[in-house]
């Protein structure tokens, strides 16, 4: 059985503007995936494009007036959209776990960090205090953070950014989660520490055979770190597949174009080409959301886009998906 | 023979943050730029990039060394001429969101600097003001808009318009694209290399990301605890990094194609601190090819066959090459 399966969610944000007029930003636009457990799907997408908010949806941490108002999320077969919170709360921290983008502020400053991770083991198993302490200093160990006994005495000011990051990940890993979503999991990490990082992450996966969300918008992590990419862009998926596959051959507009902003394949007097601005989440046009600023756009592109799959397991969310080559690029200004 | 725009010697910066403790940011380093020429300075937080950049412009006091601008010894220099040198020698920050006046119109903080520096009738410096605005691509609507009608892309626009608005010799850009999206990101590089160009004016590029530092640099150096640990031509020291630390700090790159095979040196451990500098090569406590030599003696520059210089003791006998396992 598929360990997450998310499909045509739709998240919008719903707010009174002046006028006491409804003003509803679509945010969310239909979103589907799934993950088998042991694998490690990256979601990349510019800023505003849903990706940190496609996590929340998941773990029900969204906040008015951010809204689910269609589709479902399953987590092991238990739709996790109408659970009361009482019955969510014993899913979250305990078999979905998340670590999010800034360490530091996501740990209490005035409790110690070997009785924060404590406590949540104690919450969720209800066993003895001291069964919770070991089980902390075990998964310190297993974050790689030197001598655990004297590090689960220190304070959160104390600790290094990297540091941070792997109590953070203890946290995640204190009661064995199945599903891990890690939302920008190394960024403002150095590259050295980030690489410390993320080898954890992977070896972590492995071990505990645990499905893995990755949100990020380096390409690079994505490349060597992921199983499968999902690349969001205003609040749709438009392109999934294997890593490799998609790399090697991107069939929607968008990510060729994101790939070819990447130090590694940008041509110098190209950018032009590759920007311009994000949707307007509040007045989105029917069809696809990327017609404004795609070269290969025409008419058709006004309709609804059908989700093609141009290879095994590789989706993308346009109607000249396969067959760009066929299409004539008009350029455009952005 | 042309002279350096920037030429700095033996350049030390120390914080004392009391109870006798003292924070060694930067290290008696060595730099030199030319006209035209674009110097890309890497390194991990808490390397001291930064400081390093402001130490330059003089927005911060040196505590030991000397810095030449133009020909001219600037280290000493009271502060009222320093501010009429910054005419020359212009900075772009990392956060645009938090460089500009949020009080002020896009139109009046690019005329700013023109306004400072330069003097020019008001007419003229709109003119001068709307075509920088043009030369960076920022529409004419823009002009009459606050920084927080404007994207983030828009902003740094903005700011680079600001930055050579008075012609500047030298260009110090802290991490100017650290904080944008990948395209908006190729978008600023593009302008950015538009203007060396155009203007011949001499850039110091700090940064983290080794891809755009690659794109963009002529040199690089590269910063461990203030020090700068190697500095050569950008292809050489990619192609054959010397130090023990480059060859790390390079391999964890993760370039954004996953074709390329990436063999990882993982560094043990973290930076150490500041405050209690390590004795000998600063390196050696994280080092897997150090030696008991390494943790006494003090490493001079040594030049390698590719080029570039490096500061390590163990270049001469040839173990300093990191052996790589293949992984993946």
């Amino acid at each position: 059985m598929t360990l997450l399966e998310v499909e045509d969610l739709h998240t919008h944000f719903i707010s009174r503007d002046l006028d006491n007029k409804i003003c509803i930003a679509k945010a969310l636009n239909g979103v589907s995936f799934s993950l088998e457990a042991g694998r490690i799907l990256g979601i990349v997408g510019e800023t505003g494009a849903g990706k940190s908010l496609t996590a929340q949806s998941v773990v029900g941490l969204l906040r008015p007036p951010a809204k689910i108002v269609a589709g479902s999320i399953r987590f092991e077969g238990r739709e996790l959209t109408d659970m009361p919170d009482a019955e969510l709360n014993r899913i979250r921290g305990n078999e979905i776990a998340m670590v999010v983008q800034n360490p530091r502020t996501s740990l209490d400053p005035l409790t110690r960090v070997g009785e924060q991770l404590a406590r949540l083991h104690q919450i969720h198993s209800g066993g003895p205090k001291m069964a919770s302490h070991k089980r902390a200093l075990e998964m310190m160990e297993a974050v790689g953070l030197p001598d655990p006994g004297t590090r689960a005495k220190s304070w959160p000011h104390e600790l290094s950014g990297g540091m941070a990051q792997r109590v953070l990940l203890a946290m995640a890993l204190m009661n064995s989660p199945k599903l891990l979503i890690a939302d920008e999991p190394t960024t403002g990490l150095d590259v050295t520490v980030q690489a410390q990082i993320l080898d954890l992450l992977r070896s972590l996966v492995a071990r505990f055979d645990m499905a893995t969300l990755i949100i990020t918008h380096d390409l690079g992590v994505v490349a060597h770190f992921c199983d499968d990419i999902a690349v969001m862009f205003g609040g749709s998926i438009v392109e999934t597949g294997p890593v490799r596959d998609v790399f090697a051959a991107p069939a929607h507009p968008y990510t060729r174009n994101l790939i070819a902003a990447t130090p590694e394949r940008f041509q110098m007097g190209g950018a032009k080409a590759l920007g311009g601005q994000p949707p307007d989440l509040y007045n989105l046009p029917s069809g696809c959301v990327l017609q404004s600023r795609c070269a290969y756009a025409t008419e058709l592109c006004q309709t609804t886009v059908p989700n093609t799959e141009v290879a095994e397991g590789h989706f993308a969310l346009c109607h000249y998906a396969g067959r760009l080559e066929e299409q004539p690029a008009v350029k455009i200004n952005a | 023979m042309t002279q350096p725009v920037l030429k700095i010697r033996n350049l030390s910066k120390r914080f004392p943050v009391g109870g006798g403790r003292v924070v060694h940011a930067v290290n008696c380093v060595d730099l030199s730029i030319m006209p035209g020429e674009t110097l890309g300075m890497v390194g991990e937080s808490g390397s001291g990039k930064s400081t390093l950049g402001r130490v330059i412009l003089r927005l911060l006091e040196p505590s030991d060394g000397s810095i030449e601008f133009d020909g001219q010894d600037i280290t000493q220099l009271p502060k009222g001429q320093v501010r009429r040198l910054r005419r020359d020698m212009q900075m772009v920050f990392q956060d645009p969101w938090s460089a500009l006046n949020p009080r002020m119109r896009i139109r009046d903080l690019i005329a700013e600097p023109i306004k400072l520096h330069v003097g020019l009738s008001r007419s003229e410096r709109d003119d001068r003001t709307e075509d920088l605005a043009r030369r960076v691509n920022l529409g004419p609507t823009y002009l009459n808009r606050y920084p927080a009608n404007l994207s983030g892309g828009q902003l740094q626009r903005a700011c680079i318009a600001r930055a050579i608005a008075t012609d500047p010799k030298l260009i110090v850009l802290d991490e100017p694209t650290s904080s944008l999206d990948l395209s908006v990101r190729a978008g600023i590089l593009e302008l950015l290399a538009e203007i060396r160009e155009e203007t011949k004016a001499a850039m110091l590029f700090i940064s983290h990301d080794l891809g755009t530092v690659r794109m963009i640099s002529d040199r690089i150096a590269v910063l461990y605890l203030g020090e700068v640990v190697e500095q050569g031509q950008t292809e050489a020291l990619f192609e054959n990094p010397a130090h023990p630390y480059t060859q790390a700090l390079l391999s964890a790159h993760l370039p954004a194609d996953p074709a390329i095979k990436v063999s990882r040196l993982v560094l043990e451990g973290e930076v150490p601190s500041p405050f209690a500098l390590p004795t000998g090569c600063k390196f050696h406590t994280r080092c897997p090819v150090a030696i008991d030599r390494c943790t006494r003696e003090v490493p001079q520059a040594i030049q390698v066959p590719s080029g570039q210089e490096a500061l390590c003791l163990r270049i001469p006998d040839g173990g300093n090459i990191i052996q790589r396992k293949e992984d993946e």
